[in-house]
């Protein structure tokens, strides 16, 4: 796994998403254009620090900070998160793409 | 025992299992429309402005939508521009939590109007291409200079950061247009297209000779739309709604009666589907009368084909039961004459064969459409 987005740069959600708790059904849900998404537990932690200010690299720390997981497996799992969001056109970043996943 | 004179509200055990909760509602705010589409969806008794919900109705709705547990309103027409009070509308959708989609035909929507729609704080907007090419767009919906002012619209709405979804509804006279519908939404920085064959009912069932492709432009689409599908993916996102008409299975139709949507007409009327009230003596419930939540847990017509229950033996003991829903209701009723059959575009139902020979001989007709029409042209703008 290679790192696609570099620390520095901030994620926001783009227009026309929308992360909000569903009280009905008692859930997240990421609401994008015809789509209703179900962010598992660590994604909705993850998402909701995507709000245009803060930096990927503050992100990692934040949640570094507030779980008992080492930082570069959450470094990690943050990456992948967003790249593939940034691909579904969920996300802005503000900085272009480093390097390329070997995917 | 006799729980007969027992009030309802002490019975411990429902008289039916709490229905899903909804995820989506499509508000026709108004059948006002500028374009005269002749595969319109709209009933063909077309609500007039003055039986039109007021504004406060509306936001009443919208308020119970949420509760409810909707998460997107399709905010739809007729035109819903044609509503001056639409931004109020988009706005109180947002302070209660929905997410709002307009679905418009951009005819009559100015430069000023998105803005303003845009600061009202819409999520996405939907932008509906009768043809890829002016000559199309302004032949189908009747309306010289058509295309032109779409086009504006769509470079208005990405100009304004909105995320855009390109409507096309597909028919004879311009399928083979597909590929340069696909070409047109990238040109315009759509970010997903919808490519929907015509339904038969409303204008389109009058429109049904005119509008019926033939079977070799059926599959000739399916390979087109698969080839772009895997060429784009990421880039854009292809959703195209498939004729049954020709197929083996039916489209889980609203994926089940009653189960994730309802629809709100001009008038107040709440349906399970836009094409519902082509099913005779099912009883609607309006919300002038009933809250929203009451006419999806209470009404008779949200429960009449809801589940599996009111189902035929052949779809009762089909293992597709819940992933089809024994497909369209409406028509079943258009085809067989019973609501409560299995649709005949299963290759399973007894009138498979009737239903591909109409649609072929249909397919064989020729291209001179009734247009849709509104009577008292009243546009609001
Ligand atoms: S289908 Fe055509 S006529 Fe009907 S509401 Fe849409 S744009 Fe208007
Ligand atoms: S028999 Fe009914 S449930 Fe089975 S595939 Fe046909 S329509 Fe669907």
């Amino acid at each position: 796994m290679t790192a696609t987005l570099a620390a520095n740069s901030v994620p926001r959600l783009a227009r026309g998403v929308r992360l909000r708790h569903d009280e009905a059904r008692g859930q997240w849900v990421l609401l994008a254009p015809e789509r209703v998404l179900n962010p598992d537990p660590v994604a909705v932690e993850i998402l909701k620090k995507v709000d245009g200010a803060r930096s990927i690299g503050l992100i990692v720390d934040e949640l570094a900070a507030a779980f008992t997981v080492e930082r570069q497996t959450i470094a990690t799992d943050v990456d992948a998160f967003l790249a593939g969001l940034a691909e579904k056109g969920l996300i802005e970043v503000t900085s272009p793409l480093v390097g390329d996943a070997a995917s | 025992m006799s729980l007969i004179d027992e009030p309802r509200h002490q019975l411990e055990v429902p008289a039916r299992p709490a229905p899903p909760i909804p995820y989506g509602m499509l508000a026709e705010l108004t059948h006002r429309c500028p374009l005269q589409c002749p595969y319109c969806s709209n009933p063909v008794e077309l609500d007039r402005r003055n039986v039109e919900l007021d504004t406060e109705t509306w936001l009443r709705v919208f308020s119970e939508a949420a509760k409810l547990g909707v998460l997107q309103v399709h905010l739809s027409g007729g035109e819903p521009t044609a509503r001056r009070d639409l931004e109020q509308m988009i706005r109180h959708c947002v302070e209660v939590g929905l997410y709002t989609n307009l679905i418009t035909a951009g005819v009559g929507v100015t430069t000023e109007r998105l803005q303003s729609i845009s600061d009202a704080g819409i999520d996405h907007v939907q932008l509906s291409f009768q043809g890829a090419t002016a000559d199309m767009t302004d032949k189908v919906s009747n309306f010289r200079g058509a295309h032109e002012r779409k086009l504006a619209v769509a470079h208005e709405v990405r100009r304004l950061g909105l995320p855009l979804t390109i409507n096309s509804v597909v028919h004879r006279a311009n399928i083979h247009q597909i590929p340069d519908f696909i070409e047109l939404a990238l040109s315009l920085g759509a970010k997903r297209i919808e490519i929907a064959h015509s339904q038969y009912y409303g204008w389109a069932l009058r429109n049904r000779g005119a509008l019926m492709p033939t079977r070799d432009q059926v599959f000739w689409a399916l390979d087109v739309v698969e080839e772009a599908r895997t060429r784009l993916k990421g880039i854009l996102t292809i959703d195209a709604v498939v004729p049954d008409y020709y197929a083996k299975y039916p489209k889980p139709c609203m994926n089940g009666w009653g189960r994730q949507s309802l629809n709100v007409t001009p008038s107040g009327k709440v349906l399970p589907c836009h094409a519902a009230e082509t099913i005779p003596n099912l009883d609607f419930w309006n919300v002038r009368d009933h809250s929203l939540s009451d006419v999806w847990v209470n009404s008779p017509a949200f429960n009449a084909f809801r589940g599996t229950d009111w189902m035929p033996p052949l779809c009762k003991s089909c293992d597709r039961k819940e992933i089809d829903w024994g497909g369209c209701r409406c028509q079943a009723m258009a085809i067989a004459g019973d609501a409560a059959a299995t649709d005949p575009a299963c290759h399973l139902s007894p009138l498979h064969a009737d239903l591909l020979a109409l649609a072929e001989a249909d397919a064989d007709g020729s291209e001179v459409y009734d247009y849709r029409r509104y009577f008292q042209p009243d546009r609001a703008g």
